[in-house]
């Protein structure tokens, strides 16, 4: 209770909070509020590049669909792109971390040197050479995130369990005879559990921001995807007319990883006092 | 100290081996056949068996796995498809313009993202630390490809105020070449027009690149003041009467900064994970840029060699940092 009303006195973290809140609830109802949910993959030639109006509140792009319906159809995609990639890291990187920083010798030092080798080089590096060799395509990009970005995940957990291992309530355990496998995931686990939300919030906005940048290159998600990297790429050639058709998705983009940040930083602080913003 | 530098470059040499072995990986063993792929699509089997004793393909792979560390140990990363040229020589005359982006991005996240920190701190909880706030966190959430065409569109289309791409004049030789990078060039030639022309290019690649920089230096900065004001020389300082102008920007700044010098390293990997796409949007001659059109080519060796040379020079970067803030902070070295 007391960490539930310290949050909601960090008011930048409770509008991180609420934008998530709101994206992910316009991504659920988004084929009920979208005006026009044909025109988001067909347009209507006939009314290309025109400017915001009351029918179309962001203009219509070079095909003539609608852009508010396709930037708010993009949240699904950016959203869905995100949690998959960010789960799958979680899923590789979280027991790895857990396994090289609970045991010692040759296993728990290749688990790290190999994290190590994806930290030596910037993800974005990476995961380009990754998605190019796997082939184009939204599923692609999707393995090459998640592939280059469980190595974050394990280093947390690892430095986390490292620390822990050595405290008396884990030596207490290890004293009653309790198994390695009850010691990591019955009571470690929830002690790292807070450094894992706290990194996944922020990969989640760090992830649709990479993800929009694979699709801006033509290396993420392909057409007629309403992706907003991919809109941002489409619209650019037609300004600085059509203004609308590149503004629009890029704000998109920018609300929601705004959201992601604030919420992440908000948790970070709650639960991480070392690394609190000083007030 | 010789010491601290010694390990910290013994460290990095299981990082630098195991990126070999993962490029190596994605080169050779993932693609199904590299001969048929190399030998082109017409290729009868007999040309592709060529290939593959040409190229060493039929040995063991820990064989060809020594052939590939020999070749990267030349510099020898094959030819690109695109230019048909060596990808190393691709590479390093390429380089010296993403060096000079990243480069002028970072002094001006700097120098202006300290004193805004700076600022933040001495009058925090006020309206202008909340703003700050507000731009910085939003400074990390703009998509730096987005806020590069903005820049595009206001400036260089609508108001035609600055060049819309490109590093120098086309028709306009560069400064003669003494460090390869056009600012310097000019400047040490004293040709003081083409200062000019080199300036305007990039200034709207380097404020680009320099947006998230700025935005974390400004916060680490903030946070870094802060808790120095309450360290107990800064009362000794106010109490002995030294003007609150200087205790505030020379000796509370330098302790604070001291601390924020680690956090270069992770801005270079984002700032090198930027330019990739800002310098395809503004036709910047660099590595980025060529990174780009390697993959929209499927030049997959140009594409692991970029890997290779941006992860040694990610990993030369981080050294350099953590010896200099050993340098400053000598109790850094202790620990290690």
């Amino acid at each position: 209770m007391l960490m539930l009303k310290k949050f909601l006195r960090d008011v930048p973290a409770v509008l991180g909070l609420l934008i998530i809140l709101s994206v992910c609830l316009i991504a659920m109802l988004a084929p009920v509020i979208v005006p026009n949910l044909d025109m988001v993959y067909d347009g209507d030639l006939i009314a290309r590049l025109k400017p915001p109006s009351p029918e179309f509140w962001f203009g219509t792009d070079s095909l003539g669909r609608d852009v508010f319906a396709r930037v708010i159809m993009g949240t699904r995609g950016a959203l869905a792109v995100a949690l998959t990639v960010v789960a799958f890291a979680i899923a590789i990187g979280v027991p790895a971390g857990l396994y090289a920083g609970y045991t010692t010798g040759w296993g728990s030092e290749l688990v790290m040197r190999v994290t190590d080798v994806f930290l030596a080089v910037p993800q974005l590096i990476l995961a380009l050479a990754v998605a190019q060799l796997i082939g184009r395509g939204i599923e692609s990009a999707m393995a090459a995130l998640a592939l280059t970005y469980w190595p974050f995940f394990c280093r947390t957990v690892y430095s986390e369990v490292r620390r822990l291992r050595n405290t008396l309530f884990v030596e207490a355990l290890q004293g009653l005879g309790a198994s390695a496998s009850r010691i990591l995931f019955v009571h470690m686990l929830p002690n790292v559990a807070s450094a894992i939300i706290v990194r996944a919030t922020i990969g989640m906005g760090f992830t649709i921001m990479t993800t929009a940048v694979l699709g801006f290159l033509g290396i993420g998600a392909t057409p007629p995807n309403p992706d907003w990297g991919l809109a941002i790429a489409e619209g650019r050639e037609y300004l600085p007319q059509s203004w609308w058709a590149v503004t629009f998705p890029g704000l998109g983009i920018l609300v929601t990883v705004l959201g992601f940040n604030l919420f992440g930083d908000g948790i970070r602080d709650l639960v991480d006092p070392r690394l609190r913003r000083s007030r | 100290m010789i010491r601290f530098v010694l390990q910290r470059l013994l460290l990095a040499i299981p990082a630098l081996f195991g990126l070999l072995v993962l490029t190596f990986i994605m080169l050779r063993v993932l693609p199904n056949d590299p001969s048929a792929a190399l030998a082109g699509e017409n290729a009868t089997p007999a040309q592709i068996a060529a290939v593959r004793n040409a190229y060493g393909f039929d040995e063991p792979l820990w064989k060809q796995f020594i052939i590939y560390v020999e070749q990267v140990g030349r510099g020898d990363f094959g030819n690109s498809i695109i230019s048909n040229r060596p990808v190393v020589s691709d590479i390093a005359w390429r380089l010296p313009a993403t060096i000079e982006l990243t480069f002028v991005a970072l002094l001006f996240a700097a120098c202006v993202g300290i004193p805004l920190g700076t600022l933040a701190a001495v009058w925090h909880n006020s309206l202008f630390d909340h703003v700050m706030r507000i731009v910085t966190v939003a400074g990390l959430a703009v998509a730096s490809f987005w806020f590069a065409i903005m820049l595009q569109m206001t400036f260089s289309m609508e108001l035609d105020w600055l060049p819309l791409r490109g590093r120098f004049p086309v028709g306009l030789s560069p400064p003669l070449q003494i460090t390869g990078l056009y600012l310097l060039d000019s400047l040490l030639t004293l040709r003081f027009d083409l200062f000019g022309q080199a300036f305007a290019h990039i200034l709207m690649p380097a404020l680009t690149l320099s947006l998230g920089g700025l935005a974390s230096i400004a916060r680490f900065t903030r946070a870094g003041v802060l808790e120095t004001m309450q360290k107990d020389f800064v009362h000794y300082a106010e109490a002995a009467g030294y003007a609150r102008r200087r205790i505030i920007w020379v000796y509370v700044l330098r302790n604070s900064v001291v601390g924020a010098t680690t956090q270069i390293g992770l801005l270079f990997g984002a700032l090198i994970s930027s330019a990739v796409a800002v310098e395809s949007i503004f036709d910047w001659p660099g590595v980025g840029s060529y990174a780009v059109s390697a993959i929209l080519t499927s030049d997959y060796k140009a594409v692991l060699a970029v890997t290779l040379v941006v992860g040694l020079i990610y990993s030369i970067v981080n050294i350099a940092i953590d010896v200099v803030h050993a340098w400053l902070d000598p109790r850094v070295a202790e620990n290690l």
